[in-house]
């Protein structure tokens, strides 16, 4: 069995580093604008904050306004648990793990939606809405991922999945996956974190009226989910199990932090989408990972 | 060899859908001019063994003339006509790029179930013209306006195109360049009946067409 001590450390890598990756975000960002940003640590800063502040509770909000946050914030952790790291393989594998990291995936935004909501205000309804309409989409998008890595390899446990490339089909899983990427994680073609707008926004006019630290797990959730997201993006493109231990390491690293320069520049070179058009780009991102899962197939034929 | 081939095809079926979800002319006819440029290079993959002259005029004629000659003919036909860009769709873009997909799908299905030489059964030639064909049907029945209904036409007939060249040794470069010819004097027409149409009805929306005037 895993030793406890692997256990916690793997814990506190992924907690430590996740606020990393919005802090790099906005720093590229900054750069391409010609400004000079905020500090790369500037989102633990904000959580510290956070978490020394009191939480303003709505007299309508039940207990839930509270635990909905935590047990989002608890999914999105055990889900980066499941997720395999390259060289170290996973912390917790077993077969069909797969499916567990899709299902508490979706928990975390049922919680999230469910908190929104809590406080009766018009906005946050609106934003929990557009949130669950936009996950139909890129969830069809991840199954469809999911499962031409699982006809590739014959396998469903994530360390399996994720070891080979995707083959011929990794140019179009890491442009779908890519999408996917931006749209999970609020990012500009699909949502703006930067707005001020309420009636445009999704993320943002989910958390309006939290505070203190159920927000601060909010947005530590939000960071450590797109962590997850550009690993496994990442993994199941490069060819992980063909490269020695530290080579592999370094491929990780490396290509967790061109997808994060990726988004940047993706968000400073890019306008939102109008609403109308969002779907369509979905579509497009789950007919990528459709037709890599019909290469992966075709391949499995042969 | 019939691996680069097969990349030349699936771009040539991603830009079928590129088509399909695209919401503006100009990306429309950019689009398809892309694709006839990708189309008069496949002979020559799949030939360069064996290259001849007359095979080589043929690849550059279609090159220049889908890629240049027919999208500035469309493109001048735009400016002339002072149309919108916006294209109306009948089958929405969802639902074209739903379909477009699904007809790829089954082109792949079908192709696999039809009785082709050996040195075909590898590659993607007749999944790829089945579904330009395709997309070209879906475009022709799915939008509106009539410069877009000429680039649905222009698809398919790439389709037919990427399905001759299973035939490349037994087409007689007459046949071939006769085509060429065809399609451009036809998109030529066009350019001139759609001016006249905007003249005449001052909008290019085939819907109008069918009622009667005096």
């Amino acid at each position: 069995m895993i030793p406890i001590s692997d256990f916690i450390l793997r814990l506190g890598w992924w907690l430590l580093l996740a606020p990393l990756l919005p802090g790099i975000i906005n720093k590229v960002k900054a750069w391409v604008a010609g400004r000079r940003g905020p500090p790369v640590l500037q989102l633990y800063h904000d959580l510290a904050k956070l978490w020394r502040k009191g939480v303003v509770l709505s007299t309508l909000a039940s207990p839930g306004f509270v635990i909905a946050p935590a047990v989002a914030w608890a999914a999105l952790a055990g889900a980066a648990l499941l997720t395999p790291l390259g060289p170290l393989g996973g912390c917790l594998s077993f077969r069909g793990d797969v499916l567990l990291l899709i299902y508490l995936l979706a928990l975390a935004r049922f919680c999230t939606a469910w908190a929104a909501m809590e406080t009766g205000s018009a906005f946050e309804g609106m934003g929990a809405a557009r949130e669950v309409s936009y996950a139909v989409l890129t969830e069809a998008a991840i199954i469809a991922a999911v499962l031409s890595l699982s006809v590739q390899t014959s396998s469903v446990t994530l360390v399996t999945m994720l070891s080979p490339s995707a083959g011929a089909g990794a140019a179009l899983l890491a442009a779908g996956l890519f999408t996917v990427l931006l749209a999970e994680n609020c990012r500009v073609p699909f949502d703006d974190p930067n707005t001020h707008l309420e009636l445009t926004m999704i993320h943002e006019a989910m958390i309006l009226d939290h505070s203190g630290p159920p927000l601060a797990a909010i947005l530590h959730g939000a960071s450590l989910k797109l962590l997850l997201f550009s690993v496994l993006l990442v993994q199941a493109v490069l060819p992980m199990g063909q490269l020695s231990p530290p080579a592999a390491a370094g491929a990780l690293a490396a290509g967790v932090l061109i997808v994060t320069v990726g988004v940047g520049l993706v968000e400073s070179l890019l306008a939102r989408l109008a609403f109308r058009r969002v779907p369509l780009l979905l579509t497009t991102a789950f007919l990528l990972c459709v037709f890599a899962l019909l290469v992966a197939w075709k391949e499995g034929a042969k | 060899m019939s691996g680069s081939l097969n990349l030349l095809i699936g771009l040539v079926i991603g830009l079928n859908l590129l088509a399909l979800g695209s919401s503006r002319l100009p990306a429309l006819i950019r689009a398809m001019s892309l694709q006839g440029v990708v189309l008069g290079m496949t002979p020559l993959l799949m030939e360069y063994e064996r290259l001849d002259w007359r095979l080589v005029l043929v690849a550059l004629a279609t090159m220049a003339g889908k890629g240049l000659l027919i999208p500035s003919l469309l493109r001048r036909a735009m400016r002339a006509a002072n149309i919108e860009r916006e294209i109306e769709p009948f089958i929405g873009f969802v639902p074209s790029l739903l379909l477009g997909a699904g007809g790829t799908i089954a082109a792949l299905a079908l192709a696999r179930a039809l009785p082709l030489l050996p040195e075909h059964t590898g590659t993607l030639l007749v999944p790829g013209a089945i579904a330009s064909m395709f997309t070209g049907f879906i475009l022709l029945i799915g939008r509106a306006k009539a410069i877009s209904q000429v680039c649905g036409y222009l698809i398919l007939e790439n389709g037919i195109y990427l399905f001759g060249l299973l035939l490349i040794h037994s087409t007689p470069l007459l046949v071939e360049s006769g085509i060429l010819l065809d399609v451009t004097v036809g998109v030529f027409i066009i350019g001139i009946i759609v001016d006249r149409i905007q003249r005449a009805f001052d909008t290019l929306d085939t819907r109008k067409l069918t009622t009667l005037r005096e």
